[in-house]
């Protein structure tokens, strides 16, 4: 098929991604950064989805709004963890901008530590992932409650599971020279990855955690 | 040259190896807690996820993002791969957005023989009443595959157009993100490959809509279809991303977003769509697998007496969420085609486009409006009252930007020099198609039409024409339009008008059979039905429908084998036969490696034809 004669046409020779210089790499993270807006603006259509399964099944018959009866002290210390997170985030970022390499280093390991805790509290605390603690925890089976909290929680857990891979990434990337002043689009996106993804918990803490009767208690 | 080289092999390999991986792991894990090694239903389910890892690890979509992340430079490479046919670009990775566009249109037009081949088997059954040779399983199987199948074959189809026709109409070298674009089509093989193999585990029997609770007690074919459709849509959404910044950041110099040619509209409301509804699929699907999987009631309202911690999950959440995604999406699959619409008419009139911002603006109404319309699918669901009088007016008001196109349809065509060419007459029987389904819409979108009319054939005669006026016929009026684009080479002009002479009747006798034969009382999805219907005429309607099916699949192939012949024997086009202003056509057919030897320079408007002043111009060689 003639279709395929596409191919034989000489190399022009266009400067596409092969341009080097400082004005293409600026074009260039200009559409990378609209690209990833747009992309968490897909995502939030996910998270705002089990936002609606959670306000739409966390009723009981009465009309009144319930939640499950979770660890208030986990729920507290994770969400504190996050948000500190964010800002060494933010810290590693204006680091690299400002050429400061130890600190930016720096404050990516402690971001991946606080992310790494927040993980530990979900997984481990609050679904009782430990076979010594698991009895009394909630199941993914246990109801509208148990499907509600493992899908929400798990589908954030799995974007601050990313967000560690991708900042250990960076980290790697960074020790090995990568990243500079000018040029760390990598740094911002996994930055602003990061923030966007403990923005989402800002919604799925008092979701989960505050808003409703505490099933069972004082009902 | 070994079999391996192709990417689409290395591609079905490496998706079986890592459906095996992942049964593996999963019996592994079982073990490790004691379970027996073997369940079908996880080692199936974890196995799909794998072959789809598996699929796009092997054909290479994933390479260039493994080297960014060990820090190695990936410099684009251009032209057909090294040391190979230069035909072999096709069935592997490729950057180039022209060869990922013919990648998506033959994918898309291979899954329609396959969708079309199960609608000519069960219309075959259908033909007469009684049972004839399809089992009942087989039957419910082959409703909800030729509906997904289908799905699957639009969304490649309209995604071949605008990967094709976006940058050459904006005059960019490639789309923003082309390694994006090539992962973007690569979903789309895995995902449709497991959807087809999902028969061969007992399929799926609830409809392509796949409602909880039949769904979350079905057969594990139901697994593979919902990954099937994950997979398809991640490339949804990654490709509507991907025009989005293609659009909004590539044009050149002096084109305004009110000059950009008017596909490009359509497919900037599409992708609005596409970026953000499809999540809302996946989410559905994925609550009802993790509802198999893992036991999480979302759907399931558990014993009578059931608590908050022990079930009242609702069937009817499904419903809002999956159709929050499935009424949008009918906007996805009708927005391209009506934008191919407005772009034909102009050439074949050799007039201006009527009210060109108006139809600008109505592809965005219609996509906004579409985000509040879901509940109209819902009138006999059970949810509140109220509520059906919301989603009744949100419905009709639907047709008011509609009825904006039609007008200026009708205005471009008023006193044009009009030509009837093959695209032409396709663009034309594409309005009157989608005419008989818009005025079948407001009777299925008021409440006291449809409760009678819900689930009977007469939602599948709208829903046809709907996708044949939105999208079959603007497409077939595409890939004659710009056959010669891609091949350099004219189809056989008389076959073309010999498909549309057969096609056309043919699909108003099958769309207007299946609302009659609805009004008489045929439900939708039953293999069997009561011969004594409308006076005992329901048969002959029943046949009439059946045979008109088989001449629209006729005429497909047709067209194909003339597209076949054509590519190799067809008279040469030139570059610009249709005389048109729009900048892909200012360049040679085919178009080279690199479409625009120069940056492109716009002067005047898209469809101002009569008028010397060009559109557009490219700057002469040296210039820049």
């Amino acid at each position: 098929m003639s279709v395929a004669t596409l191919g034989h046409q000489a190399d022009h020779g266009h400067a596409d991604g092969h341009d080097d210089s400082q004005a293409a790499y600026l074009e260039r993270t200009r559409r990378n950064r609209l690209g990833m807006w747009l992309f968490f603006a897909s995502e939030a259509f996910i998270f705002i989805g089990l936002l609606a399964a959670r306000f739409y099944l966390w009723v009981d018959e009465g009309g009144q709004m319930m939640r499950p009866e979770l660890d208030q002290v986990v729920g507290l210390i994770v969400t504190v963890v996050l948000l500190l997170s964010s800002y060494f985030m933010n810290r590693a970022e204006v680091s690299i901008a400002n050429n400061n390499r130890r600190d930016f280093l720096w404050s990516l390991v402690i971001t991946a530590i606080l992310g790494t805790i927040f993980l530990v509290g979900v997984i481990i605390f609050e679904w009782g992932m430990l076979p010594f603690i698991f009895e009394g925890h909630l199941k993914p089976s246990d109801g509208v409650f148990g499907a509600v909290v493992f899908g929400m929680t798990g589908m954030h857990a799995l974007h601050v599971l990313s967000g560690i891979v991708l900042i250990g990434n960076v980290w790697w990337l960074g020790r090995k020279g990568h990243f500079s002043a000018e040029r760390h689009w990598g740094v911002e996106a996994t930055a602003i990855y990061w923030h966007y993804v403990d923005l989402v918990w800002i919604f799925f803490y008092p979701a989960l955690y505050l808003i409703g009767h505490a099933y069972g208690v004082g009902h | 040259m070994s079999l391996f080289s192709l990417g689409l092999v290395r591609a079905i390999v490496g998706q079986i190896l890592g459906m095996l991986t992942g049964m593996a792991t999963t019996m592994l894990i079982r073990v490790m807690l004691g379970l027996p090694a073997w369940a079908a239903e996880p080692s199936w389910t974890v196995g799909a996820i794998f072959s789809i890892i598996g699929a796009l690890w092997a054909v290479g979509a994933l390479s260039d993002w493994a080297k960014w992340m060990k820090g190695e430079e990936t410099p684009m490479h251009h032209g057909p791969p090294e040391g190979k046919p230069a035909w072999t670009r096709y069935f592997g990775v490729d950057y180039n957005h022209k060869v990922i566009g013919v990648q998506y249109t033959v994918w898309g037009i291979f899954l329609l023989l396959v969708g079309g081949t199960m609608a000519l088997i069960f219309r075959t059954e259908l033909a007469e009443s009684g049972r004839q040779f399809l089992s009942l399983e087989l039957y419910n199987n082959f409703i909800g595959m030729h509906g997904f199948i289908m799905i699957f074959a639009i969304l490649l189809g309209i995604g071949g157009m605008a990967n094709y026709l976006v940058p050459l109409m904006l005059g960019a070298e490639d789309m923003a993100f082309p390694r994006l674009n090539a992962l973007g089509f690569w979903f789309n093989v895995p995902g449709s490959l497991l959807l087809l193999s999902s028969l061969f585990i007992g399929g799926w029997d609830a409809g392509w809509t796949a409602y909880p609770p039949l769904s979350a007690r079905g057969p594990i074919g139901y697994q593979l279809f919902f990954l099937g459709v994950f997979a398809v849509g991640l490339s949804s959404i990654v490709g509507s991303l991907n025009l989005l910044v293609t659009i909004l950041q590539m044009r050149p110099k002096g084109m305004s977003l009110f000059k950009m040619p008017i596909f490009c509209w359509a497919v900037f409301a599409t992708s609005l769509i596409q970026l953000t509804a499809t999540q809302l699929i996946g989410l559905s699907f994925l609550m009802v697998s993790t509802q198999r999987a893992l036991g999480m009631g979302f759907f399931d309202p558990g014993l009578p007496g059931a608590t908050l911690m022990t079930g009242l999950g609702d069937p009817i959440l499904f419903q809002h969420l999956f159709w929050f995604y499935s009424h949008p999406a009918v906007y996805i699959f009708i927005l391209p085609g009506l934008g191919i619409i407005s772009e034909l008419l102009p050439v074949f009139s050799r007039k201006p486009l009527f009210g060109y911002k108006w139809i600008a603006l109505s592809s965005l109404a219609i996509a906004i409006v579409g985000f509040l319309v879901w509940g109209h699918h819902m009138f006999v669901s059970g949810y509140a009252p109220v509520l059906r009088y919301a989603f009744m007016y949100s419905s009709l008001l639907v047709a008011v930007p509609t009825g904006v196109k039609f007008f200026s349809w009708l205005g471009t065509l008023w006193g044009g020099k009009l030509t009837f060419e093959t695209p032409m007459l396709f663009v034309l029987g594409a309005i009157s198609v989608f005419l008989i389904g818009g005025l079948s819409g407001p009777i299925l979108g008021t409440v006291p039409s449809d409760l009678p009319l819900h689930d009977t054939y007469f939602v599948v005669g709208h829903f046809h024409a709907t996708m044949f006026g939105g999208f079959v016929f603007p497409f077939f009026a595409a890939l004659y339009f710009w056959f010669p684009k891609v091949t350099g080479r004219m189809y056989n002009e008389t076959l073309g008008k010999i498909h549309f002479a057969i096609m056309t009747p043919a699909f108003w006798v099958q769309t207007l059979g299946q609302m009659g034969v609805g009004v008489m009382g045929m439900r939708r999805r039953i293999a069997d039905y009561d011969p004594t219907l409308g006076g005992g005429s329901i048969e002959a309607w029943q046949l009439s429908i059946t045979i008109a099916g088989f001449l629209i699949g006729f005429g497909v192939l047709l067209m194909l084998w003339n597209f076949f012949q054509s590519a190799e024997v067809g008279v040469l086009a030139g570059d610009n036969p249709w005389r048109s202003r729009s900048p892909e056509w200012q360049i040679p057919s085919p178009i080279p490696e690199h479409s625009f030897a120069s940056p492109m320079v716009v002067h005047g408007e898209p469809y101002d034809y009569g008028l010397p002043e060009p559109y557009v111009a490219f700057a002469a060689a040296g210039d820049d």
